[in-house]
Parts: C-alpha cells; sequence; structure tokens
C-alpha cells in the first residue's frame, strides 16, 4: 500500500502532529500547552504559505 | 594562579531514582508511554498518536529506513533521527520495511516523516524524565 500525498497535505499533517509534540512538551499547564500548540501550528502553516510566495515571486 | 575566593558553581544533582532510569527506555521504546506511566494519560495519548501516526505516515508514504552505518553524515544523522522511534523502527528493521521507493515523489516526504518522527519521540523523552525527576509537573 502506497501513500501519495500532495505537498500541501503532507506540510499539513507535520504541521499538526510536530505542533501536537512541541505544545505538550515545552509548557507546563494545559492551557499553555494548547496555545503554545496553536502559535507552532501557525508559525508552521504560516511558513509554509510565505515559502510559497516566495517561490512564486522568485519564478517571476 | 587560581583565585580561592571564586569557588565552583555549584551544580544541584537529581537522585538518581529507578523512575529516573525506567521512564526514559521505556518513554524511547514506546512513544508516550513514558507519560502514560505517570498517569499523564491525555498527553501520553496525544504523543503517542502523533509520533505513531508520523512514522506509520512515513511508511506508508515508501519513506526510506536508515540503517547502522559509518558513511556519509547525513546518513549517519538519519540513522540517529530513525533510531529515536524506539520499538517501531526494530519492527520495521525486523519486517523489513522502509526500503523507500524513488519512483513515488512522495518517498522523499516519508523518509523525512520517520526521521522527524523519531526525533521529536526523543523530546518525548526527555519531557517524560523531567516529569519523573519533579522538573516539570
Amino acid at each position: 500500500m502506497t501513500l501519495e500525498l500532495s505537498h500541501f497535505s503532507a506540510a499539513l499533517l507535520f504541521s499538526i502532529f510536530a505542533s501536537v509534540v512541541f505544545g505538550i512538551t515545552q509548557r507546563n499547564t494545559p492551557r499553555e500547552q494548547v496555545r503554545y500548540g496553536l502559535y507552532c501550528f501557525a508559525m508552521f502553516f504560516g511558513g509554509v504559505f510565505l515559502a510559497g510566495w516566495v517561490m512564486w515571486i522568485l519564478r517571476r | 594562579m587560581a583565585n580561592p575566593t571564586l569557588s565552583k558553581p555549584q551544580v544541584s544533582k537529581q537522585p538518581m531514582t529507578t523512575a529516573s532510569v525506567v521512564v526514559p527506555l521505556v518513554a524511547w521504546l514506546i512513544p508516550g508511554a513514558g507519560h502514560m506511566m505517570q498517569k499523564r494519560w491525555i498527553r501520553g495519548g496525544l504523543l503517542m498518536f502523533s509520533i505513531v501516526t508520523m512514522f506509520v505516515l512515513g511508511l506508508l508514504m515508501q519513506g526510506h529506513v536508515y540503517h547502522a552505518n559509518g558513511g556519509d553524515i547525513l546518513d549517519i544523522l538519519g540513522f540517529v533521527g530513525d533510531v529515536g522511534s524506539g520499538a517501531l523502527y526494530f519492527v520495521t528493521l525486523a519486517k523489513d520495511w522502509g526500503h523507500g521507493a524513488i519512483e513515488h515523489a512522495t518517498a522523499d516526504y516519508g523518509t523525512k516523516y520517520l526521521i522527524v518522527a523519531g526525533l521529536l519521540n526523543f523530546i518525548s523523552v526527555a519531557d517524560a524524565y523531567h516529569i519523573a525527576i519533579g522538573k516539570k509537573s
């Protein structure tokens, strides 16, 4: 069985799983963990869009 | 000549307990189990789900699993990342999975997923250890 994800969905899943682990391990209280996890997810996913637009500009 | 008024920096030593040795070992072998052993069920469950799913997705994407090697530095680092997944890595080796399929464009993503799953488990192990020694709640 082979799973073929697009670059976008691979980046989305990567962001979710990495953010969960970062959130749990890098903060103490549940509230802080959720906030930090969401922050990491926003940074990961924001980075994907930013890098995408930078590559689009460079290609022009 | 050394200044006798300057003392060595004080390093606080944690007493070595059974938990401080067993928890990291179990946490490494089974992702999330170190937290579950310490009754952090939700945290352990989320860590286990994230790391195991990432590893399995990496295998399904035909990612390459690195073996112990003394060659190229990137291959060595790849092995270090992969072995972080503990039992998942050893099961993969035993089943002879993870050869990588370069004809699939997503295989390279899979390789990265496998490495990152192991690296995330190393962070999880450190966190479980900190809970075991009372440094974190």
